[in-house]
């Protein structure tokens, strides 16, 4: 038997099939682009499995689309983060579009969350339109952040009025690099008031795709003073999840 | 219902074209979120009924009324008490505030961050689109919190017939004297209103029509005690809803009708959903008709609600008043004790509330409690975080939300909601 979770993000979809001893066989990665369905199924075609599970936001539509179970990308970063380290107990999901803090109970269960309500402020899409703003591709966003010691107060969380607040500092003939860096410590900030409303202390898994970004893992450590463990696909955790769920089901 | 009631609506001064478009999505959704349940209980034909013609024939009754002498008067808060209109020849209902309306106009008299409650209601004013408010012969406001309070200062330059009642902040003595002597000011205004005195006899069987009433939602909601639900949470707010819009006599007799069913469901086991469903308790600001978003989401996600911490619900029904009065003045005292129960968060303090909370989640059995805000509301949203914090501390998993009646937020919610129904299981 093998069982396949798809996550389907605002940015990205992963595929990840586990066999029945629970080793990752295949895991696969598209841009999610205008047509989502189109692309899960691009992504299913061609691979083998008996039953599959979707999470991320297109969950409900690949649910009517294919024949599917759901879950949340909640349980399942909670469960994927698990397979990777099993004690963990609070977990961060830094994706696309949103952006969750999750406390886990010794078994795993999910005891708490919080999650960003309506907009992307503190995400990745926030990091990827300032990285444009400022000119870096957004692989080397947070290698250039880290190159300096210093930050530039960035005050805005909004998108639309931090990209204003950029525009002006270049201006000024501000230092790419600190504005950079000011902006990390402003998506660090939020982050970290929202696991600190649901744990208060121990390691934190760190997933998603911001998860890949130095920067955010090296300012978050400092910021917390707790140990910030990534996953080595960060951005794959959610679909790992659903697949161990799938297979648990 | 449109045709027939065109020249009503005209004759009201609505907005023909406007109200077409309101009864249009009105309809849409109350299909799409009402009549698509599965396995709903006959007597719901009733409130089907009633929703549908919820600005046709009961409109039609309150101007019929008006022709026979009585007079109709709008509310929008549990505290302006029926019995006393009852008494004195008027009928009460409930004024519209559960969608968002005209909201560019709105926002040129109300700030932005003003809550969805609030602006709905000069939406339904300026949109013209509101039967009730346009048949009112009286339109009481009451100083509950600060948005309100100052709301119906502007309110007072589009309604000529406002009236605003004051009420207490504390549960002391001299709040209750405030309250009692609130409600002799109001009764003497409807008196003044409809010319007949309230007596002895019309006051007690005033009291009787409304805790009847009253009666009717208790029995109700202890029968969404059972497991599986004989009932769902939608169809139970409904009734909640309609009980500030029906005829009295009209509307115990239906809800006792239903009852009736519901047990032979229990009886047989029959539910709307399988039994072991996780069951979840709404707590928090009151959801207005055609207000369904937050059950419809929870209740499309597997769970289902068992009760309701609510003006619309229990908030607003519990506790029922003194009928042993013999005089006006023993039964205004008893309308005094009865309404100054009520624990709205407008309260400082309002312990009772986090009481009735835990008292229902054990009543009612429910796995969960989802706190609702609505955006902007200060005062829930204050109680939300001990309300949140009290439940942690008893492990009753608990879920904030704070929200409006945009549809904006809705695929955020449900993820929030699904998760939340995940941890329950």
């Amino acid at each position: 038997m093998h069982f396949a979770g798809i996550d389907i993000g605002s940015r990205t979809i992963e595929l990840v099939v586990l066999d029945e001893a629970g080793n990752i066989v295949s895991s696969l990665q598209a841009d999610t682009g205008f047509d989502p369905m189109e692309e899960a199924r691009n992504l299913i075609d061609g691979t083998r499995y008996d039953r599959i599970m979707a999470t991320g936001y297109g969950r409900n539509l690949f649910e009517i689309s294919f024949d599917a179970s759901t879950v949340t990308e909640i349980k399942a970063h909670a469960r994927g983060s698990r397979s990777y380290f099993p004690d963990a107990q609070t977990v961060l999901d830094i994706g696309g579009q949103d952006s969750k803090a999750i406390a886990l109970f010794e078994n795993g269960k999910v005891k708490k969350f919080e999650m960003n309500d309506r907009c992307a402020a503190g995400t990745g899409k926030f990091l990827e339109i300032m990285a444009r703003t400022l000119g870096f591709d957004l692989e080397d966003f947070g290698k250039e952040a880290l190159s300096v010691e210093k930050d530039l107060n960035i005050s805005s969380m909004c998108t639309v009025f931090a990209e204003s607040e950029v525009t002006s500092l270049i201006a000024k003939g501000k230092s790419r690099q600190e504005i950079a860096r000011g902006l990390h410590a402003s998506v660090i900030r939020r982050a970290a008031a929202m696991i600190n409303r649901v744990s208060s202390e121990g390691d934190i898994v760190f997933t998603g795709g911001v998860a890949k970004n130095p920067c955010m893992c090296t300012l978050l450590e400092r910021k917390l003073g707790r140990r910030i463990l990534t996953p080595d696909d960060p951005q794959s955790v959610g679909a790992l999840g659903a697949a161990l769920l799938a297979q648990e089901e | 219902m449109t045709e027939n009631y065109r020249a009503m609506w005209k004759d009201l001064g609505l907005d023909l074209e406007a109200h077409d478009g309101l009864l249009a999505v009105l309809g849409e959704a109350y299909q799409d979120i009402y009549l698509s349940q599965k396995n709903r209980p006959a007597g719901m034909g009733y409130f089907d009924f009633v929703m549908s013609e919820v600005h046709g024939l009961r409109i039609k009754e309150l101007l019929d009324e008006k022709k026979a002498g009585r007079k109709i008067i709008g509310s929008y808060c549990v505290f302006v008490p029926e019995e006393i209109a009852l008494a004195a020849n008027a009928t009460l209902v409930g004024l519209c505030s559960g969608a968002d309306f005209a909201m560019e106009e709105v926002e040129r008299i109300l700030p932005r961050n003003t809550c969805a409650l609030i602006k709905s209601s000069f939406g339904f004013k300026l949109g013209k689109v509101c039967p009730y408010l346009e048949s009112a012969d009286m339109i009481v406001g009451e100083n509950t919190c600060d948005g309100k309070k100052k709301a119906y200062e502007s309110l007072s330059d589009l309604v000529k017939n406002l009236y605003v009642m004051d009420l207490p902040q504390v549960k002391s003595d001299h709040g209750k004297a405030l309250l009692k002597a609130e409600y002799n000011r109001f009764r003497k205004a409807v008196e003044g209103l409809t010319g007949i005195p309230v007596s002895d006899k019309s006051l007690k069987q005033a009291i009787r029509t409304v805790n009847a009433k009253r009666t009717a939602i208790h029995r109700l909601s202890a029968l969404r005690k059972a497991d599986p639900a004989p009932i769902s949470g939608l169809d139970a707010l409904l009734a909640n809803q309609v009980f500030f819009y029906d005829n009295p006599e009209r509307f115990t007799e239906s809800v006792h009708k239903i009852c009736d069913e519901l047990e032979n469901r229990i009886a047989e086991k029959n539910g709307v959903f399988p039994e072991n469903t996780p069951r979840i308790l709404v707590s928090g600001c009151p959801q207005a008709v055609p207000n369904w978003k937050l059950p419809f989401i929870v209740e499309s996600s597997g769970a289902v609600i068992v009760g309701e911490e609510s003006c619309v619900g229990e908030r607003g029904t519990r506790n029922l008043t003194d009928e042993t009065g013999e005089t006006v003045e023993q039964m205004m005292d008893a309308i005094a004790d009865r309404y100054f129960q009520v624990d709205c968060a407008i309260f400082t303090p309002n312990p009772d509330r986090l009481k009735h909370i835990q008292e229902m989640v054990a009543a009612y059995n429910a796995d969960g409690v989802i706190h609702y805000g609505l955006q902007f509301c200060q005062p829930y949203l204050m109680e939300s975080m001990p309300v949140e914090k009290a439940m942690e501390d008893a492990n009753i998993p608990c879920l904030r939300i704070e929200t409006d009646y945009s549809m904006e937020d809705v695929g955020q919610l449900k993820t929030r909601i699904e998760a939340f129904i995940e941890q329950l299981r």
